[in-house]
């Protein structure tokens, strides 16, 4: 590992959270609809082959955005169609991303549970 | 006492010309907030990842998966304190299009439904902003799954999976 390893991580990350930034600011998107456009954009990227490159060059900075979480669920769905035929489509995607889907539902689900929203002020 | 037009027209006037700069000045700085505060969190990301994978001499996909994980719970938790919306209103998308942005919308949109009950209350608003995000991803995931079956059905492969 060497600093410029890390600063390529650094920039990769930022600039997909500079566009969210851009879109947030410069369109009407609601929110929902931003969030849904980078998984659904890291999908088809990575369909593409366009989205393999920039995780090789920017590795977290490239998954930890959302669209890694559409990189994910492509590569899943592909990789399981190449090893189990038909099915892998329907299994691959999830099956990738259990991990990171499982811990939210059931973490999340505990955690609104213990706490109460705080008043607005 | 009525405003008389003129002082109406001015007030206008005022607001349209200060509405010419300010927004974007703002725009400038929460992009750079974004940019900066994003791709720290993603730094952070992956250096626990390496430490993670030295420490423990797992492999990459696993240790990445751990610190998914990691990320999903911190976010969760510090949403519960109500921690990250004050995070959120100063990064903006830094904090908002990661997957930590992601674990808190889910936690957000829950504890505002206590009222509704555990199950029809917390258990169905998890989902509200974040069953869009998965309803879509998985659809996604199963076209391109078909798509690269039917390629393969007729003998194209692609040079990158």
């Amino acid at each position: 590992m060497d600093w410029m390893e890390i600063l390529k991580v650094f920039a990769v990350g930022g600039i997909i959270c500079l566009i969210g930034q851009l879109l947030i600011d410069y369109t009407k998107l609601t929110p929902a609809r931003i969030l849904v456009i980078f998984v659904t954009a890291g999908a088809v990227l990575t369909a593409l082959g366009l989205y393999e490159p920039l995780v090789t060059f920017g590795k977290s900075g490239a998954t930890v955005p959302l669209p890694g979480f559409g990189y994910n669920l492509a590569k899943g769905a592909m990789n399981a169609v190449q090893t189990d035929g038909l099915m892998g489509a329907l299994t691959g995607g999830i099956k990738e991303t259990a991990a990171g889907i499982t811990a939210a539902i059931f973490f999340g689900y505990v955690i609104a549970l213990i706490f109460d929203p705080k008043p607005k002020s | 006492m009525k405003k008389s037009k003129n002082e109406k027209d001015a007030k206008k006037r005022y607001e349209k010309y200060v509405s010419g700069f300010t927004p974007s000045s703002r725009s400038v700085s929460n992009g750079i907030k974004a940019f900066a505060v994003g791709g720290a969190l993603c730094t952070a990301a992956f250096l626990i990842q390496v430490f993670i994978q030295q420490s423990f001499g797992l492999e990459n996909k696993e240790a990445g998966r751990i610190v998914t994980v990691g990320l999903i719970f911190t976010a969760q938790l510090l949403t519960g304190l109500g921690l990250y919306a004050p995070l959120a209103k100063f990064a903006g998308a830094g904090v908002i299009v990661p997957i930590t942005g992601f674990a808190n919308s889910m936690v957000a949109t829950a504890m505002e439904f206590k009222s509704e009950g555990p199950v029809l209350g917390v258990g169905s608003k998890l989902f509200q902003l974040a069953g869009p995000v998965i309803v879509c991803g998985i659809s996604v995931s199963v076209i391109i799954g078909l798509v690269y079956y039917v390629m393969g059905m007729f003998g194209l492969t692609l040079p990158w999976i």
